[in-house]
């Protein structure tokens, strides 16, 4: 049930938006103010949340070898997954971060009577997060077209195949669609995939419904609440924010305050949240490093100063037996115990 | 503490299958924050050896506080009265010290790709043998004391205070995971639960929280040279019967040299292998290999272990243990050094070796003496693998093999973990076995090569008063042996690791007695044609009774 706090969470959110934004003045907060410092939250805490990470130093050379390693001539061996150099291990992360690689593998695993385990290739956690992820991606991309004048031909292209379909009037998009089914797909896996279910945060259901908000009212925004949605006068606020001469000059609807403060919110809670993942999977030592290790010395730099139980000490402890049952040693054996 | 009963196979078959556990689909009615680690006798690793932390924490470079006795079963585990700082003051240490720790504790999503991937979870069912839940147990204390999040909001985002509670949780879970790093290859930013439970048994240290079934191993390696504590002469003496029984069997005489100046070859390998069975076959076939082809090598007493429980320890251990072969390397005048066959050691060898204890500028990049062959993959670190050698040997035609030798064994393979996972030696020991043997069989593909199952009982669990969750862990492996015992009569399990020697042989013996534990270099042995043998019929390789 740890999802019931966070929902209630972006309930309230909804609720101080919709009644916020109705209260003559408080406009300008809901529309430049929250959104520049959320805008502010984000940039800065993203980057000194990278900074964090790139403070600490890879002691080890620690890459998660999933294939043949290199080493003799005629022995083939995995460039993608036990990479050996630069351009190898860029091509093992983009599979990752592009294509879900290591998603891909999944398999499920059960237990029967015998026992006997098997395990079942299982993509739908692969499939639900393409799904999700490449929809947000779109989504984002497609709200380029409020921030710049004129719009970019690309992001035009992205809108031109995203409502391919041409389902509708204003047309469909189908990343509406698929975000939706995303997000509900990964929800439903988390009510009702047990091992999920178990782990579950509220920190992991917080980010689903509020991203689920900011869909919805945008969705509703489109298509069903048009009442005082002017395209225009929100472009305006739009390239207004983004060229630091933000004004609002009509009254736009409550949905419009409501997806942009969802959207200030998510901003905002990016930088401190799991969200993160975004940035962190560029750094990970045991994808991003090369399998050379033995080829090219890492070096740690705080490598302490260890040596050896040293061949010395052990000599003078054993040295009997050693001479005596013919084992070289460096001293021999003593007249006198000297030193 | 006495011996502790293992539970009858049928028993526990059923209980992997039937217990309620979120395995078997059950779902357990409390939060795991809520459910403390309670210890009872078959559950938990017996404690250091007071002595044997007071020895580890005099040497050089190491800290080991605390030494006392204390038992997990009880209330009170004697721990430093500021225990709670001397945590979390290492915590931020370590946070500060690897990043890997720092990305794995922000990054993790709980998507839940993980959970099924770990052996320890498949065989207990323990939601906290989940790698995400694992890594939890440590990410739940982050998040309470090192980010913004968790300061404000504390339970609510998914916080949660350091009490002696957690630390027995971290000292229970900590030492149910072999590092073996099966849940890193699925997960999506390939967080590694192997650097986390390294962190936790680090951690657990500083407050003089360790396992004797490890720290007396690296204490014996300190001072001995070795796990076993072989001292000098005992460990040659191992090594001139295992020539005898050569002698007897094949009628040649192997004459090994040790601490030898000038040799060009310094061999190192797990001290088990000439200490125990089935390791001593593995190490026959070294001593076999080696004659065959007149290599200029020597062992040495000063640095007699391969294995580096280390690794199981701390980094420092680590570093200081594995310190010993540049060491002797050095002093001997070797050009380079040849590795035994071993999981753990390997990982040590391949990806923290030259970093911890390098530059070996005074040896030279290996050089096959019979092939001439450059082994450019270690230019660096100096060091091959026996099984990158013999491959070579074998596809330079330089072995004289009659694989019939081998007849009586149909095989199958056992990717260590290590070898597998932090290195990706896959394909040398299956070109070996393909020219020694003429029946071997690959398990199912999700169970080998980077997926392949650990032993169950690695870094350091392999220790008889927790055989029940050893026989749990081992089970995902054991499974994949009796398919194919069943479908190929498979009577053999190969593998390149010391641990797997000593624990799939328990492994199998109780899940599958009808097949038994070879390392390659045994099959190796097995298949050569000695130049001057005298060799009867020997209708079980180098295992024949004669």
């Amino acid at each position: 049930m740890k999802y019931i706090f966070p929902m209630a969470a972006v309930i309230a959110l909804v609720l101080i938006a919709w009644i916020g934004s109705k209260i003559p003045g408080m406009q300008y907060l809901f529309g430049v103010v929250v959104p520049y410092a959320a805008i502010a939250t984000f940039v800065i805490g993203f980057c000194y949340r990278v900074v964090q990470w790139a403070k600490s130093p890879v002691p080890f050379r620690i890459p998660t070898t999933c294939g043949q390693g290199y080493t003799l001539p005629w022995i083939k061996y995995d460039k993608l997954e036990a990479p050996v150099n630069t351009s190898q291990v860029v091509a093992r992360m983009f599979l990752e971060i592009v294509l879900f690689r290591s998603l891909w593998r999944n398999t499920k695993a059960e237990i029967h009577d015998g026992p006997k385990l098997t395990y079942e290739s299982s993509k739908w956690l692969w499939l639900f997060g393409i799904l999700f992820h490449y929809s947000f991606l779109t989504i984002v991309l497609r709200h380029l077209r409020l921030f710049l004048d004129p719009v970019p031909g690309f992001v035009l292209a992205v809108e031109f195949m995203d409502s391919i379909l041409q389902i509708g009037a204003p047309t469909m998009y189908l990343t509406d669609v698929t975000i939706v089914l995303g997000l509900l797909l990964l929800f439903g896996r988390r009510l009702v995939n047990r091992q999920v279910k178990y782990i579950s945060l509220a920190n992991d259901y917080f980010p689903l419904f509020l991203i689920f908000g900011i869909a919805v009212s945008g969705i509703l925004m489109r298509f069903y609440i048009r009442t005082d949605v002017d395209i225009i006068s929100i472009k305006r606020l739009a390239v207004g924010l983004a060229t630091f001469q933000p004004a609002i000059l009509t009254d736009i609807s409550s949905i419009f305050y409501i997806h942009l403060f969802l959207v200030s919110t998510l901003l905002a809670y990016f930088p401190y949240s799991k969200l993160m993942h975004m940035g962190g999977v560029f750094l990970s030592p045991t994808r991003n490093l090369p399998n050379n290790s033995r080829m090219v010395r890492h070096i740690n730099p705080w490598n302490p100063d260890i040596r050896p139980h040293s061949y010395a000490g052990y000599e003078d402890e054993f040295r009997e037996f050693m001479v005596e049952n013919d084992i070289p040693v460096e001293k021999g054996l003593p007249e006198n115990s000297g030193e | 503490m006495g011996a502790v009963k293992v539970v009858k196979v049928d028993k526990l078959a059923k209980s992997v299958v039937q217990g309620p556990s979120l395995m078997t689909g059950s779902y357990p009615t409390k939060d795991w924050m809520d459910v403390p680690a309670v210890f009872k006798p078959g559950n938990f690793a017996y404690p250091a050896k007071k002595e044997k932390v007071e020895y580890m924490n005099a040497q050089q470079g190491l800290s080991f506080p605390n030494a006392r006795e204390w038992w997990p079963e009880d209330d009170d585990w004697k721990l430093p009265e500021n225990w709670k700082e001397i945590i979390l003051n290492g915590l931020r240490e370590r946070l500060d010290k690897f990043r890997s720790l720092k990305i794995f504790m922000d990054c993790c999503v709980r998507c839940g790709a993980c959970a099924d991937k770990c052996h320890f979870f498949l065989g207990t069912g323990d939601p906290k043998n989940m790698p995400v839940l694992r890594a939890e147990l440590l990410r739940s204390v982050y998040r309470n004391d090192f980010t913004l999040a968790g300061k404000l909001l504390g339970k609510m985002a998914g916080g949660r205070e350091m009490t002696v509670g957690v630390l027995k949780e971290w000292f229970m879970y900590a030492y149910q995971c072999t590092e073996c790093r099966r849940c890193s290859v699925f997960c999506p930013y390939g967080i590694d639960t192997a650097e986390v439970t390294i962190m936790l048994r680090e951690l657990l240290h500083t407050v003089g929280v360790g396992i004797n079934w490890i720290l007396e191993p690296a204490s014996n390696s300190n001072r001995t040279g070795n796990h076993m504590g072989l001292q000098p002469h005992t460990f040659k003496d191992n090594v001139s019967f295992l020539c005898d029984d050569i002698e007897n069997l094949t009628g040649i005489r192997v004459e090994p040299t040790f601490n030898r100046k000038g040799a060009e070859i310094l061999f190192i390998t797990p001290s088990a292998d000439v200490f125990a069975e089935p390791g001593l076959y593995t190490a026959m076939g070294y001593l076999l290999l080696f004659h065959h082809i007149g290599l200029d090598y020597t062992w040495s007493t000063y640095a007699s272990e391969g294995g580096n429980f280390g690794l199981f320890t701390n980094n420092e251990t680590m570093k200081k243990l594995n310190a010993k072969m540049y060491a002797e390397a050095k002093r001997l005048g070797v050009k380079f050094i040849i590795g035994g066959e071993c999981g753990h050691m390997w990982r040590v060898l391949h990806q923290y070796m030259d970093t911890m204890n390098g530059p070996a500028d005074f040896l030279e990049v290996p050089k096959s003496p019979i092939t001439g062959t450059v082994f450019d993959n270690a230019r660096s670190t100096k060091m091959i693998h026996v099984s990158e050698f013999t491959a070579d040997l074998i596809k330079n035609n330089k072995l004289n093999i009659d694989k019939s030798r081998n007849d009586h064994v149909v095989a199958t393979w056992h990717d260590s973990c290590n070898t597998a996972r932090g290195m990706g030696l896959l394909e040398e020991p299956r070109y070996i076995l393909d020219n020694v043997v003429n029946n071997w069989y690959e398990m199912p593909e999700n169970c080998i090569r980077e997926k392949t199952f650990c032993c169950g009982s690695g870094t350091g669990l392999n220790t008889d008063e927790i055989m029940e969750l050893r026989m749990r862990g081992g089970l995902p492996r054991a499974n994949a042996v009796k398919y194919v015992h069943e479908k190929h009569g498979v009577n053999t399990l190969g593998c390149v690791c010391a641990i797997d020697r000593a624990t799939l042989t328990s492994l199998v013996n109780y899940w599958v007695p009808q097949v038994r534990v070879c390392g390659l270099s045994e099959l190796v042995g097995n298949s050569l044609v000695m130049e001057g043998e005298q060799r009867q019929e020997l209708e079980d390789g180098l295992r024949t009774i004669l």
